[in-house]
């Protein structure tokens, strides 16, 4: 089942960077994909890790809610880097969700936003460091915890 | 336009260059190196429409996920001491 | 039409080179590694989002907004790998970060 999901991911992307669709280069693109996928299927490639499903249904509400705070930093850092007033500030978060991509997904958002970077993760707690007081308070809040625990949807 | 921007991504290198010969530790200049690679990508593909041929596209793409596997090559390399395999 | 899209690929021009500028000048300016990572992340976010938002504006639909937008989620994607094995090796060589710390540090 997800073999199949990865094929037509790895055939659809094939179609749209070729852009030739002759019968020659589509059979040759089958027999590559398929080999691609024989490929990860004998290194157990193809789990809930590697191929996260789960995450489908609420990923473009994330995503939107995501551009919008990345925007919002975007301005705030500028600010800092012209003043030129950089108090930085290291601290440690609690992470509440259950499987490992979830905790991923948690600290690349948080790296994500300019402002905030994680820089160790150890079992459930992250340690951040920030530009600034305000970024800190920001994630200090847990409201991207409280996001992506809803996108991971296992509560 | 597309040279206005062209002329922003040639003074961002310049900037970022200045970093790479002053930078202290390792670490500041492989993330000048980074930041100097995506620059280039975006140079590339504005330079693909200043000149009409879209096609630089391909070597954009091709550049953007070489940069990403140089450089955590690198740091694999500077932290370990090997890249795998029997040292 | 096609001067409205030009006006608005300008200013997404102008947005983006403006990021990538005052970017640059605080991978300049910052006092050590961990602060310069966010410069180094306001280039890679701040600044492909606008050009690549330009360029789209410029092209309609093709095959080629689909190998702009493909550039845009790669680096979307491989831009904090690299920001956190950084910051991570940083911390690993024993690098401490200046600045306050909160509470009990890893």
């Amino acid at each position: 089942m997800k073999s199949l999901i990865l094929f037509f991911i790895l055939f659809s992307l094939w179609l749209l960077m070729s852009g030739h669709y002759n019968f020659l280069i589509v059979c040759l693109g089958i027999i590559s994909c398929v080999f691609c996928v024989y490929v990860a299927k004998r290194g157990k490639l193809i789990d809930d890790e590697g191929l996260p499903i789960f995450f489908i249904p609420r990923l473009l509400n994330y995503l939107i809610w995501l551009f919008k705070e990345i925007l919002k930093s975007n301005l705030s850092t500028a600010k800092v880097i012209i003043n030129g007033q950089v108090e930085p500030e290291t601290f440690t978060v609690k992470t509440s969700q259950i499987t490992d991509v979830a905790k991923v997904t948690y600290a690349n958002s948080i790296t994500l936003t300019p402002g905030t970077v994680t820089t160790k993760i150890q079992k459930g707690v992250l340690e951040v460091h920030a530009l600034n007081s305000d970024f800190g308070k920001d994630v200090r809040t847990n409201e991207m915890d409280k996001k992506v625990t809803w996108l991971e949807g296992k509560k | 336009m597309f040279l206005a921007g062209l002329i922003a991504c040639a003074i961002t290198g310049i900037l970022i260059l200045v970093r790479i010969i002053l930078g202290k530790t390792t670490f500041d200049r492989i993330l000048a190196v980074n930041s100097l690679g995506t620059v280039i990508v975006i140079g590339i593909s504005i330079h693909g429409f200043y000149s009409d041929r879209p096609e630089f596209l391909d070597i954009a793409i091709v550049y953007a996920l070489i940069n990403f596997i140089g450089t955590v090559a690198v740091l694999k390399l500077f932290s370990a001491g090997s890249l795998g395999g029997d040292k | 039409m096609v001067l409205i899209l030009d006006i608005f690929t300008s200013i997404c021009f102008f947005i983006g080179s403006l990021s990538i500028i005052i970017g640059a000048c605080g991978l300049i300016k910052l006092p050590d590694v961990f602060s310069r990572i966010h410069a180094a992340g306001m280039i890679d976010t701040g600044g492909t989002a606008f050009f690549i938002l330009g360029m789209v504006l410029q092209t309609g639909w093709s095959l080629i907004t689909v190998k702009l937008v493909l550039i845009g989620v790669f680096i979307f994607f491989t831009s904090p790998v690299t920001s956190h094995v950084t910051a991570n090796l940083a911390r690993e060589k024993n690098i401490l970060p200046v600045g306050k710390k909160i509470g009990k540090i890893l």
